[in-house]
This record gives structure tokens, C-alpha cells and sequence, in this order.
């Protein structure tokens, strides 16, 4: 748990970069804090492993003031992830991410063990740990900075926009990853960001910060999307909130319809429910396990198998038991308008549309009227 | 023929031997430039670690270095030379005072450029002042500082021929006392083995920066400069 007791910042100009900050960071959660640049979230950040000494108040670590500890001392039982990484080039990949437990005096053999099992841990092959950083991609560079952050085994991890040099590809992944990680080592996590859509997917708790270093909302993401506190957060939370919101909504009670389906091999599949959508009559092609591969259109006849041209490119998949936001989401991009739902393992078991979303959505909000 | 005199010059025994031969006048100017570039580098390096280290003074430091490579070398020797009572003393003072710019500029710049994205890390890791000094700072100035070694050699090398001027030894006698007895074939054998020394010398530093620069640096420069990576790919070496 970290705590910020009445912290400011004052920095020799003169400008206030945190103003009077009192919140509560609750251990085992990823809190998120973001705001547009100059708003304080780095320097709040940085406060936590004395990287900035706060101008008055106190923060706590665990209950511990943080002045009562030696600052190198400090740091190495907190995690540090910057952008960039910013791994040591003339280190290889093992070593910078035994980094910390040398630091603390563990021998080398014992350090370099840690640090392997480490990089499993990410998800890079141990062989990697004998390239030099130069010699990997950006993702990499910011899973092996995940790594060394973890190598100590620290409970605090603090992550100064770790993902934002990334593209948006590779991001996302990072984050899935991050999500995966933490739902195994359950670590008080503080991620700095600027980018809201990022702040909502990772966040169990979102702090909101306004120029000046003011704490606008700490909240859920739900929360926030939904009852934003003031037109400041209303504002940077964004237009797409409310599609946003629909990732925090579970789909349960939804009927899945049916659709006719086709093997690969031109054999007719029946659909195993009964379709309660109506509408056009496109037929769905699976593959010998059963995934989809494409839409054929309505009046299309297939003699045979049917070819690759014939098929459509399906929109994206709705995996059951996610959110609403997924299953919208494939209605909208189908070319049939049916949005195919799969099971964990990809397998095909029924379509959705979007008008079965709304209406969902619709007495959702009634009930809670 | 100049060059049939100069082979002329090579083949006399006499050139090689004796406390004006060859051998010896080059080992007394391996001597000046040793002593001046180690004198050098033990003020130069230390000092522009600290300066880079922690970013004080770095204005004054670029001010004076600039101010000392102004200094007019000949002048600066034979004034200290007379200072030092006409000793290799005030020569050798004269040549380190040379051989500092180039060190500190290549030590404090290699510090600076050091990625400020790696210090904030080492520090956030939990580096003492000290560990990030030698473990991150260090090796990562260890490019820009022998870069500077070698430029500080190869002036001092060249300009160590002066201390003939003021009556010592060193490659300088074949030079001056040439020019003085209009024996041309002694000048350029001279100029040839300054050359040749300071060839030398480059060499090996270069092979010592190969030794103690890391890898991961080399394989840096390599991927930055886009040339295919460092010729092993890792799996050579542990």
C-alpha cells in the first residue's frame, strides 16, 4: 500500500508540479495515474522511490514513512519501469536483469538463475539473455525492463509510461501480458500514462490529474466513464466513453442465435441452437476444428468445396464471457451483420447482432432504474 | 637522389647505435609521450568523471579546456623549461599541459552523453553515486575517453620533437640537428620515425579500446551505424 499524505511539489521555478495530494494506492491492484502532460502524474510517481523528494507531506510505503530509509536501499525493493526501457547497452540481457539482486549481494551464479527464470516469466526465450538490448525490438526491450523490475521480487512496481514508445500493436500485447502477470504476482502497481484508452484497459483504479497537480478523480474505470466528476474529466476521458463503458459490461443473458454453417469440404453443418435471428441467409464456413474461416454470402451456391474466393473475411470474433464491448463490436464489423461468437479455444458456437446488444444495454438500465 | 641518401642514411651502422642512434631517440620520445599522456590522463580523467558525473562545472570545464588548447605549444614548453631550471621536468609539464583537453573533453562528454533514460534507470534501481559512476557511467564513457587518449597521444607525440628545441632528447635531435648540419636525410628519417611512432601508438591504443570498450557498445555503434551486427552473433561468447 502506498499512501500520499498532503504531498507538494514545489520545483525551484516556482511552479507547482503536486498540489496538496492525499490518496491512498491499495496494495495489489494496478493503479493508474494519467492527466495531460505537466499535470504531476511522473512527479507523483517519482516521489514513491524518493527519484523527487516532496516540497511537504509525507508518503508511505507499507506504513513506512519512505525518509526513514536509505533512498538506494529503498529503491531496490521497488520496481522501477521506465520508457524505453532504458536498459544498459553494454550489458547483456541476463545481466541487466540481474541487476538489482547483485546489487543487493547475491552471488553471480545465483543472480543470472533468478534473472533466466525471469525472462520465462515475460515471455522471451532464455536464450535471449545473451544478446546485448541494441540487438531487440522495442517490445522486447520493455518486457526484459518488466524483467529486471521483477527481480528482486519487489511488492511495489512503479511504471513511468513504460509501454508508450511501443507501437500500438505491440502495446497492446504488452498490456495483455502485464495483465497476466499481475494476476499471478499480485504486486501494488503505480503505472504513469497520458493515454486514457490505456489508463481504463489496465487500471483497477484510475487516478485523473489536472494541470497543476491536482488530483481531479480516483476511481474505477467504470466509474469514470460513467460518472465522470467534473467537465475536466468528462473531457479527457473522451467522446467514445460511452462505447468505452461497454468493456466494464458483462454480456451474461445473452441469446446466442444460430446460423447455417458449411465444413471446409462443402459438407452442410447444422447450427446446435435453434436461430432466433432472423435475417439474411449467410452461411458461416468453419474449419475441421470447428473456428470460422468466413462468411458466404447469401445465394451464393457452393458445388463442392467452396474456394477461397467465395469467402469473405469475417469481422472480429466475440469470445464468450468478455465484455459487451467485443460482442458490439463483431456485429458491427461482419459483413452478414451477425457477430460470431467463440468459445475460449476459437471454436465457433453462435452469432450475435447488434440490436440483441442494445437491447441488453436498454434493460440493464432499466433495471437500474 | 633524396631517397637514395636516405636509404644511405638507413644503412649506416653508425645511425643505430650509441646514445644518438635510433633505438635510443626513439625510446626517449616513447618516454616523453608516455609519461606526459599518463601524467595527462591522471588528472584529465578524474576530473572529467566528476564533472560528468555529477554535472557540476561543466561551463567553466569546456571554458578552460578551449583556453588550454589556445596555449602556443613551443612557447609554453620553453618558457617552463626555463621555469623548471632547463630540467625534462618543465618539458614534460609543458607536454601535459597539451595532453589534458583532449582527455578531459573525451572522459566528460563520454559521462554526459552517457543515455540519460539508463542513468534515471540505474539510479531508480538503486545504484549508489559510486555503482552508477563505475558500472553504468564508466563503461558507457569508455568510447569518447579512449578517443580522447588517442588524440592526446598522437599530439604529444608529434609535439614532443620540441624538446630537442630546448636541448633534450627524443625523435626532435634527428630534426633540429639535421636542419642545423643541412643533412636532409637525417630530417626525413626523423619526420619518418615520428610518423612511424605515432602509428604505433594508435595501434595499440586502439587494440587496448578493443580489449576494455564492452561489447554490447560495439554492437550498439554497429546496429546504430546499420551495418550487419558485430561479427559473432553471441553465440561464441558467454
Amino acid at each position: 500500500m502506498i499512501e500520499f499524505q498532503a504531498v507538494t511539489k514545489r520545483f525551484d521555478d516556482g511552479t507547482t508540479a503536486v498540489d496538496n495530494l492525499d490518496m491512498v494506492v491499495e496494495a495489489g491492484t494496478i493503479t493508474v495515474f494519467v492527466g495531460p502532460s505537466g499535470c504531476g502524474k511522473t512527479t507523483s510517481l517519482r516521489m514513491v522511490n524518493r527519484m523527487i523528494e516532496p516540497t511537504s507531506g509525507t508518503v508511505l510505503v507499507d506504513g513506512e514513512d519512505i525518509r526513514k530509509s536509505n533512498p538506494a536501499l529503498l529503491r531496490r525493493r521497488i520496481g522501477y519501469v521506465i520508457q524505453q526501457a532504458g536498459l544498459f547497452p553494454h550489458r547483456t540481457v541476463l545481466d541487466n536483469v540481474a541487476t538489482v539482486p547483485l546489487l543487493s549481494g547475491w552471488t553471480r551464479r545465483k543472480a543470472r538463475a533468478r534473472a533466466a527464470e525471469l525472462l520465462e516469466t515475460v515471455g522471451l526465450d532464455a536464450a535471449m539473455g545473451k544478446r546485448y538490448p541494441s540487438q531487440l525490438s522495442g517490445g522486447q526491450q520493455q518486457r526484459v525492463g518488466v524483467a529486471r523490475a521483477l527481480a528482486a521480487d519487489p511488492p511495489v512496481l512503479l511504471m513511468d509510461e513504460p509501454f508508450s514508445a511501443v507501437d500500438p500493436v505491440v502495446r497492446e500485447g504488452l498490456q495483455d501480458e502485464l495483465l497476466r502477470l499481475q494476476a499471478d504476482l499480485d504486486k501494488t502497481i503505480v503505472f504513469v500514462t497520458h493515454d486514457i484508452d490505456e489508463a481504463v484497459r489496465i487500471g483497477e483504479k484510475v487516478a485523473v490529474f489536472r494541470k497543476g497537480g491536482v488530483l481531479a478523480q480516483y476511481a474505477a474505470p467504470a466509474e469514470l466513464l460513467s460518472n465522470p466528476a467534473d467537465d475536466f474529466v468528462s473531457s479527457f476521458v473522451g467522446k467514445d466513453r460511452g462505447y468505452r463503458g461497454l468493456s466494464f459490461l458483462q454480456a451474461d443473458g445473452i441469446q446466442l442465435g444460430g446460423v447455417s454453417t458449411m465444413g471446409l469440404h462443402g459438407e452442410h453443418l447444422s447450427g446446435e441452437r435453434p436461430s432466433t435471428v432472423g435475417g439474411p441467409d449467410w452461411t458461416l464456413v468453419l474449419d475441421d476444428d470447428g473456428r470460422p474461416r468466413g462468411w458466404l454470402p447469401p445465394g451464393v451456391v457452393i458445388q463442392g468445396e467452396p474456394a477461397e474466393e467465395d469467402l469473405r473475411p469475417g469481422g472480429s470474433l466475440y469470445t464468450e464471457g468478455t465484455a459487451l464491448r467485443g460482442a458490439l463490436d463483431a456485429a458491427l464489423s461482419s459483413p452478414s451483420g451477425l457477430g460470431v461468437v467463440v468459445d475460449d479455444a476459437g471454436r465457433y458456437t453462435g452469432v450475435v447482432t447488434a440490436q440483441q446488444v442494445i437491447d441488453l444495454i436498454e434493460e440493464r438500465r432499466k433495471d437500474a432504474a | 637522389m633524396i631517397l637514395q641518401e636516405l636509404f644511405g642514411w638507413f644503412g649506416d651502422p653508425a645511425h643505430w647505435q650509441g646514445p644518438d642512434g635510433v633505438p635510443n631517440r626513439m625510446l626517449e620520445h616513447l618516454g616523453y609521450t608516455l609519461l606526459s599522456v599518463f601524467g595527462a590522463a591522471a588528472i584529465a580523467i578524474p576530473l572529467g568523471l566528476y564533472v560528468g558525473h555529477s554535472g557540476r562545472g561543466g561551463v567553466v570545464l569546456v571554458g578552460l579546456s578551449n583556453a588550454m588548447r589556445a596555449l602556443p605549444t613551443l612557447g609554453l614548453v620553453t618558457f617552463l623549461f626555463l621555469i623548471a631550471g632547463g630540467s625534462e621536468a618543465g618539458t614534460i609539464v609543458g607536454l601535459i599541459v597539451l595532453a589534458v583537453p583532449p582527455i578531459l573533453a573525451g572522459t566528460y562528454s563520454g559521462v554526459q552523453d552517457t543515455d540519460r533514460g539508463v542513468v534515471d534507470a540505474a539510479r531508480g534501481m538503486g545504484m549508489t553515486g559510486w555503482q552508477r559512476l563505475w558500472q553504468v557511467e564508466v563503461p558507457n564513457a569508455l568510447p569518447l575517453l579512449m578517443g580522447g587518449l588517442r588524440n592526446a597521444a598522437l599530439q604529444v607525440v608529434a609535439t614532443a620533437s620540441v624538446a630537442a628545441y630546448v636541448g633534450l632528447g627524443g625523435l626532435g635531435r634527428l630534426l633540429l640537428d639535421g636542419l642545423r648540419v643541412i643533412d636532409y636525410s637525417k630530417v626525413l628519417a626523423g619526420a619518418l620515425f615520428i610518423a612511424l611512432l605515432a602509428v604505433l601508438l594508435d595501434l595499440v591504443l586502439a587494440g587496448l579500446q578493443r580489449i576494455i570498450v564492452p561489447r554490447g557498445l560495439r554492437v550498439a555503434a554497429a546496429a546504430v551505424a546499420g551495418r550487419p551486427k558485430a561479427r559473432s552473433s553471441g553465440r561464441t561468447e558467454s
